[in-house]
């Protein structure tokens, strides 16, 4: 299959105007009314928020209201969360700290595997590379109880551990990451090994820098994923201490609400941020994680 | 062998010689080499997988045979005591509603969303639109599904409003987290997700089309219309297999929104395979999680058996 050539019709005359206005305000209106309430209601001073949110959960007659310019601005709830609320710093460098550390270790194991599988075809590799397609797939539930039953043997329980090994070796970035090398051209390889080159030096001098954007689009799509991680540290971290920030914010009840949406805002920075930076590769990991072999 | 490599690569001369040389590469003397090199660098990875998931995965299935406590041997009964249990039963029934709801109608929105935009000469920012829920986690997203979907929410207030103006209704008061509604709040969710991927995919799909069949055809006098149906959509066998894949994959993952939405406990219609893993693992009932992940996984794995096979034999 290619990928990436001109639009099979490059007439912009035969769509209908309504239809591209259709499909352009639908998204708009599903995806920035979320972040407008949340932008709004993070700056909302605690009395305002009860005003409006107070038939929610009082289950009064009225219905809940909203201003999109609040009466009284204030940075108060992002103040307290920032300076005032030292579990939110303990989440928050959690969060940093095991998704920083699941990508490292995905980038030091998925690669190199990802290298072999686009490389080498050897007796055995691509039933082996069916095998980490079908792991791939697996939902967490599945594996839920075969990963707690390793975690427990080895005494990773209740430490970050149960939560980072497991990810690493997630087969998942290897997928995606041997799409990027498969389009690396198999003769410069060759040429490489002609002039001598060992298979280390062919994997650092060329596999990496030409394989990058295939290793980005996992970092990226990486990164979005467990950054938004719930299953496993719910099931396996007891202790609310080691929670990532996304455990966080569902433990603040309605009463708090003033948090809930400053913290919202602050979970949303870093993955918007990736987001935006990112998206030609989030694109392309897309795009990989469809390839056949 | 190598002898008769070398013909070949003689016959097929100049440009054919990628193919031959992969050939030559896997059957000469190097092809040792390359085991070697294939299994040092597959090494750390494939350890960790056989460590991780491999071998827990067959102790799981010798659990299922036996019970929780003394460990005895029992056949057959654990397969017996979840196939009897009504959640079990239940969640099944939900998980596949769900899954027949949404993967069709993911796939439908996607294509006559990506459609259109493939024809536009700049789709990013349209892209970006539709992909940036992938992006939003789903605690952010929840709190505003709350405030939506409350009895005193916004989409009530919304029909109300709409109903006064019109006069064709009066108040609306549905609670759409505690009914039957919540299963459709869930798909709503999972469609507004997981919208933007689908459209890349289906646009990558389309645009890898090419354009000489598609200018022969006009050629021939075939329609827009026509072009569509008989060209485009046939060609896009492969993506459909991919998408159909991703997205079952994904609708795993409304796990976490009917958890934050509703808890461990949900309105019955919502209550998935999910809710039911993670209340047998809180209760510690390993012998039933057992079971029923050797019952899941093995239907997982035959699902996706059939649908590459499916898919070899079409493309």
């Amino acid at each position: 299959m290619r990928y990436g050539l001109k639009p099979y019709v490059g007439n912009m005359k035969k769509i209908n105007r309504g239809i591209v206005l259709f499909l352009i305000t639908i998204p708009t209106l599903l995806v920035c009314l979320p972040i407008v309430l949340l932008v709004t209601g993070s700056v909302m001073s605690n009395g305002e928020l009860w005003e409006h949110l107070s038939p929610v959960f009082s289950e009064a007659a009225e219905y809940i209201s909203w201003k999109i310019v609040p009466d009284y601005p204030t940075f108060g709830n992002y103040g307290k969360l920032l300076f005032m609320t030292p579990q939110f710093f303990v989440l928050f460098w959690n969060s940093v700290k095991m998704v920083g550390l699941i990508l490292l270790g995905q980038l030091l194991v998925g690669v190199p595997a990802a290298w072999a599988f686009a490389v080498f075809q050897v007796r055995g590799s691509r039933a082996l590379f069916a095998l980490y397609v079908v792991l791939m797939l697996l939902p967490f539930q599945v594996t839920m109880l075969s990963s707690y039953l390793v975690l427990n043997r080895l005494g990773f329980l209740n430490t970050q551990q149960t939560v980072i090994l497991p990810a690493v070796f997630s087969t998942f970035p290897v997928f995606l990451t041997y799409g990027g090398f498969r389009c690396i051209p198999m003769q410069l390889l060759e040429a490489a090994r002609i002039d001598g080159a060992g298979e280390l030096r062919i994997f650092c001098k060329i596999g990496l820098p030409l394989g990058k954007s295939g290793l980005l689009s996992a970092m990226v799509l990486g990164f979005l994923e467990y950054w938004n991680m719930m299953e496993q540290p719910m099931a396996f971290l007891e202790d609310k201490s080691l929670w990532p920030l996304s455990l966080y914010l569902p433990e603040i009840t309605w009463a708090q609400a003033g948090y809930a949406f400053t913290t919202s805002i602050i979970t949303l920075i870093p993955a918007a941020f990736i987001f935006i930076w990112g998206q030609d590769y989030l694109e392309q990991g897309i795009i990989f994680s469809g390839l056949k072999e | 062998m190598a002898g008769k490599v070398r013909v070949t690569k003689l016959a097929a001369g100049g440009d054919g010689s990628i193919k031959v040389q992969r050939r030559r590469r896997s059957h000469s003397a190097k092809s040792h080499k390359d085991t070697r090199a294939f299994a040092l660098f597959l090494a750390p990875s494939f350890a960790g997988v056989l460590l991780f998931v491999l071998l827990p995965f067959l102790d799981v299935v010798g659990r299922s045979f036996r019970t929780v406590v003394t460990g005895q041997f029992v056949g057959f009964q654990n397969y017996g005591t979840i196939f009897a249990n009504q959640a079990f039963l239940l969640a099944v029934k939900n998980t596949f509603r769900f899954t027949l709801v949404c993967i069709p109608l993911l796939v439908v929105i996607g294509l006559a969303v990506a459609a259109p935009v493939s024809r536009l000469k700049n789709a990013g920012a349209i892209k970006s639109l539709y992909l940036f829920p992938l992006a939003m986690p789903t605690a952010t997203v929840v709190i505003v599904w709350k405030m939506v979907f409350y009895r005193q929410g916004f989409l009530n207030l919304f029909l109300t409003r709409i109903g006064e103006w019109t006069g064709l209704w009066g108040e609306v008061r549905t609670d759409y987290l505690g009914s039957g509604a919540a299963f459709w709040v869930l798909v709503f969710s999972y469609i507004w997700k997981n919208t933007g991927y689908t459209v890349v995919l289906w646009l990558a799909g389309i645009l890898g089309i090419s354009n000489e069949l598609l200018e022969a055809a006009r050629v021939d006098g075939a329609s827009e219309r026509q072009c569509f149906f008989k060209i485009v959509l046939p060609n896009l066998k492969g993506s459909l297999y991919t998408i159909v894949i991703l997205s079952f994959l994904n609708s795993f993952k409304i796990y976490r929104e009917a958890y934050l939405v509703a808890g461990a406990y949900p309105q019955q219609d919502m209550y998935l395979l999910q809710h039911l893993f993670n209340n047998w693992f809180v209760n510690l009932d390993f012998d039933k999680m057992a079971a029923a992940a050797v019952c899941v996984g093995g239907f997982l794995f035959v699902v996706i058996m059939l649908l590459q096979r499916v898919w070899d034999k079409k493309a």
